[in-house]
């Protein structure tokens, strides 16, 4: 018992090699989407700017509309928010927002600030819908196609590659 | 010409370290004196070969070198010369170039500075370091070499990332990695002690001003990083829990506990196992530090450059290292035995449960921070931990440590009696109390949150009074100044750094307490009230910079009517990369921040119509740097004991555990 003692920082430490181990091959930002290919699931939330509205997935049937999830307390939010300014300002595609976890004060708080890349905000406030999307990081981006299929998910803060190379040539060909 | 210098200067490093790592110790095992004293001159030549390829990288930056990669990548020509030197550190090869670096300097130091080491110690001392140093240079040139050509080169460098051309970039680093680095020496000291078997007070004198000041320089290192997050990322924040503020906060906590362990082992012989174990602990997670952030099996806003493949080889490094030292622990550590017995109430023991209360701490932390990883790897999905959690943890966690802090250095050693604690210490008590319970009313606004982060702050410094208090009572000489002067630097050092966290607890609590924050809309000529001041907006101008595009707002700040401050927050559009940043302007006050930032337009176009602005009011949030500062400082005080110098100039074996010749009396 007694030199089992010293044995045990040991023990502890290749316990935790093993996870960092298996944690290499795996990465953090390339969660395979199980919703890729499949319909969105169905929300219908109240708007941020107008609480008394709603906006549900069935409104969008027949448009190709990105959802990004945000939140005022998101730090990489802030290193993505100026593209998706860029990006509305283009007028390519409708982005619309999921404010997750969010009280809605600050999430307005937070729009003013940085610009209202949305054509709407919604509030999803105690994250069930995050749940239901598979969030697990702020920020992140769906892309969902006109029959509300989701074609694409963008895990972490947009980059200006991954929007030239893979999101807006995808938006033009489901818009076709 | 130069990069390849700098290369074949890497290669004649690691050729050395080897020589460094073998020799020596082959020569400590078999008593071979000629093998043992290749150990300082191998030291010396890495470090100057190692300074050798630093520069070559520093001059290819300096001099815009862009068919170097590295150069290419993380350069610019427009770059101002301070960032251009800075971005020699700035991708992940120059940053593990100046790991070494430190390394190498921590070595060349140890040689310098243990002139009267015995020769079997050092021998064995440097040859942990070059171990450590062979695991780097290997690391760098075969999966990092920073002076890898571009074939064709490039016209021009696609340059830094904006977030890291600032003051903090040309000097946060190096002080985090001299912390960082500096507990390789205490390690090597640990490991060194295990293969010879001896572990006594003298060894534990040896590593401490080591130990202080690599804990210094990483306090220091830490506290530069939160302050540059403060005013670079424009909203305010000064912590946010991030897998690599936790890779450098998690060495923090256990080098914290190290200096404390290696006081009881220094000067009572006890913990002994406990404090080698702490001294492998800090620079494992030192390691694990660079693991998680070079790596990429976290995400983190530092995530600059990460490489799984790299990830591999730190993996297994640090499975070498971390491994084959807890192994030798494991084998070793009962035949170092224990040291001495103690009460149940005395300095030990309370040391002893400020230790675990700092190591479950981080050992909280390191939950936290790689719980995302565990529940990944179980296939148990993807989560990901934040403030909610390590502030619940956290600081249930050091708030009996920080009032542990108040009582042990007042208790005796060996053994203290809790009546006699409590007479001492009850009028320290009873102040603290009653002043926390009533400052809040006078700041504006009580909660039991903030009357209980000033009480701790408070009992640090009339407990550390009344310490003093009975110091100079019971000191035998006559007149302030000899009674003062009869007290060593180490003790005044510990009084300044536990001075240091009251300061950081202020801070802490009374920027929670009472900041806030408004996003107002401005017209040109607009202006707004916040906390007694008004904010008057005169409008955004654009002009050039040397390398971006800046929009800057001029805010002016009024109090009573009088002009106390024109800030200038800025906005900045890089050349280069295109990305923008967000500069805040801060007025910085003693008892307060009045911080501005800019945000966007009304419309996107017309930039002289009104603006988005966000003004946020800091109360004493430079506390909580200042509070790190005096840490350091106190570490820094602490190292100044002449106990430290005599231990270099005697003759070791003169020096026993009870002889320390400044020594504090109790």
């Amino acid at each position: 018992m007694k030199s089992l003692r010293w044995s045990l920082p040991l023990a502890i430490f290749v316990i935790l090699v093993a996870f960092l181990w298996v944690g290499l091959s795996r990465d953090p930002r390339e969660v395979p989407s199980p919703l890729i290919g499949k319909h969105a699931p169905a929300f219908e939330l109240a708007k941020l700017h107008a609480p008394s509205e709603t906006l549900a997935t069935a409104d969008l049937k027949g448009t190709v509309w990105l959802l990004n999830v945000w939140a005022s307390w998101c730090v990489s939010c802030r290193v993505e928010h100026p593209l998706l300014v860029e990006l509305a300002k283009a007028n390519i595609v409708p982005v619309y927002g999921l404010d997750y976890k969010d009280e809605p004060d600050a999430g307005r708080a937070w729009l003013a600030q940085h610009g209202d890349p949305y054509t709407a905000s919604i509030v999803d406030r105690d994250g069930r819908v995050g749940i239901d999307y598979g969030v697990y990081g702020v920020p992140e981006t769906f892309l969902i196609d006109k029959a509300g299929v989701v074609r694409y998910k963008q895990i972490g803060p947009l980059t200006p590659e991954a929007l030239k190379q893979k999101i807006l040539p995808l938006v033009r060909e489901l818009q076709k | 010409m130069i990069p390849e210098l700098g290369h074949f200067a890497l290669i004649l490093a690691l050729l050395v370290a080897i020589a460094q790592s073998m020799l020596p110790l082959a020569g400590a095992a078999y008593r071979e004196p000629r093998l043992m004293a290749l150990a300082k001159p191998a030291a010396r030549a890495q470090f100057l070969l190692v300074v050798t390829a630093f520069a070559c990288l520093a001059a290819s930056f300096v001099g815009n070198d862009f068919s170097v990669q590295n150069v290419a990548t993380n350069s610019n020509s427009e770059l101002p010369l301070h960032y251009r030197f800075a971005a020699t550190w700035g991708s992940h090869e120059g940053s593990l170039l100046l790991w070494t670096l430190m390394l190498a300097g921590w070595t060349f130091a140890v040689t310098l500075f243990s002139r009267n080491l015995p020769p079997v110690l050092l021998a064995r001392v440097i040859a942990v370091m070059g171990w450590v140093s062979v695991g780097f240079l290997l690391f760098l040139l075969f999966t990092s070499n920073p002076f890898d050509r571009l074939v064709p080169p490039a016209p021009e460098g696609r340059d830094l990332n904006p977030l890291l051309q600032d003051p903090g970039m040309v000097i946060h680093p190096p002080m985090l990695y001299m912390g960082y680095v500096g507990f390789s020496v205490a390690f090597a000291f640990a490991i060194a002690a295990l293969l010879g078997g001896r572990l006594d007070a003298t060894w534990a004198r040896w590593s401490r001003p080591w130990t202080t000041v690599a804990w210094a320089f990483l306090t220091i290192g830490i506290a530069l990083g939160s302050g540059w997050a403060y005013y670079t990322l424009g909203w305010g924040g000064w912590w946010f829990w991030d897998p690599v503020e936790n890779a450098s906060f998690m060495p923090w906590l256990t080098g914290t506990a190290l200096i404390h362990s290696l006081a009881v082992t220094e000067k009572r012989g006890a913990f002994k196992s406990w404090t080698v174990l702490l001294a492998i602990l800090a620079f494992s997670l030192s390691l694990l530090g660079t693991f998680l952030v070079r790596s990429g099996v976290l995400t983190s806003v530092h995530a600059f450059a990460t490489d799984p493949a790299r990830g591999v080889f730190i993996l297994v490094f640090l499975a070498l290292v971390v491994g084959g030292s807890l192994t030798l622990f494991a084998w070793r550590a009962g035949k170092v035995g224990l040291g001495g017995i103690f009460g149940v109430v005395s300095r030990e023991s309370t040391l002893l449960a400020n230790n675990i209360l700092l190591i479950v701490a981080m050992a909280s932390v390191l939950l936290g921070t790689l719980y995302p990883l565990f529940l990944d790897a179980l296939d148990l999905g993807k989560i990901s931990v934040g403030p909610p959690y390590f502030d619940a943890v956290f600081y249930p966690l050091l708030a009996p440590a920080v009032f542990l802090m108040g009582v042990g250095p007042m208790a005796r050693w060996n053994k203290a009696s809790l009546p006699d604690l409590w007479t001492r210490l009850k009028w320290a008590l009873g102040v603290a109390v009653v002043a926390a319970v009533f400052l809040p009313f006078i700041l504006g606004r009580w909660s039991p949150l903030i009357a209980a982060g000033l009480f701790l702050a408070l009992w640090v410094v009339v407990s550390s009074i009344v310490n003093l208090r009975t110091r100079l009572a019971g000191s035998h000489r006559h007149g302030i100044v000899a009674k003062l002067a009869a007290n060593s630097p180490s003790y005044y050092g510990m009084l300044l750094a536990h001075l240091g966290v009251a300061v950081f607890i202020v801070g802490v609590t009374l920027v929670k307490g009472y900041e806030s924050e408004q996003d107002v809309r401005l017209d040109l000529g607009q202006t707004v009230d916040a906390g007694g001041y008004a904010f008057k907006f005169l409008g955004v101008v654009p002009g050039p910079g040397p390398n971006y595009r800046a929009l800057t707002g001029t805010v002016e700040v009024r109090k009573d009517g009088r002009l106390i401050e024109t800030l200038k927050p800025e906005k900045r559009i890089y050349n280069a990369s295109g990305q923008t940043m967000t500069i805040a302007a801060i007025d910085i006050g003693l008892f307060g921040d009045r911080y501005v930032s800019l945000g966007e337009p009304l419309s996107a176009d017309d930039i002289d119509g009104a603006w988005g602005v966000r003004i946020y009011l800091k109360p004493f949030i430079d506390w909580i740097w200042m509070g790190a500062f005096l840490m350091a400082l106190g570490g820094i005080v602490a190292v100044c004991d002449r106990r430290y110098r005599l231990a270099i100039q005697r003759r070791t074996g003169a020096i026993g555990p009870a002889a320390s010749a400044g020594a504090p009396a109790n």
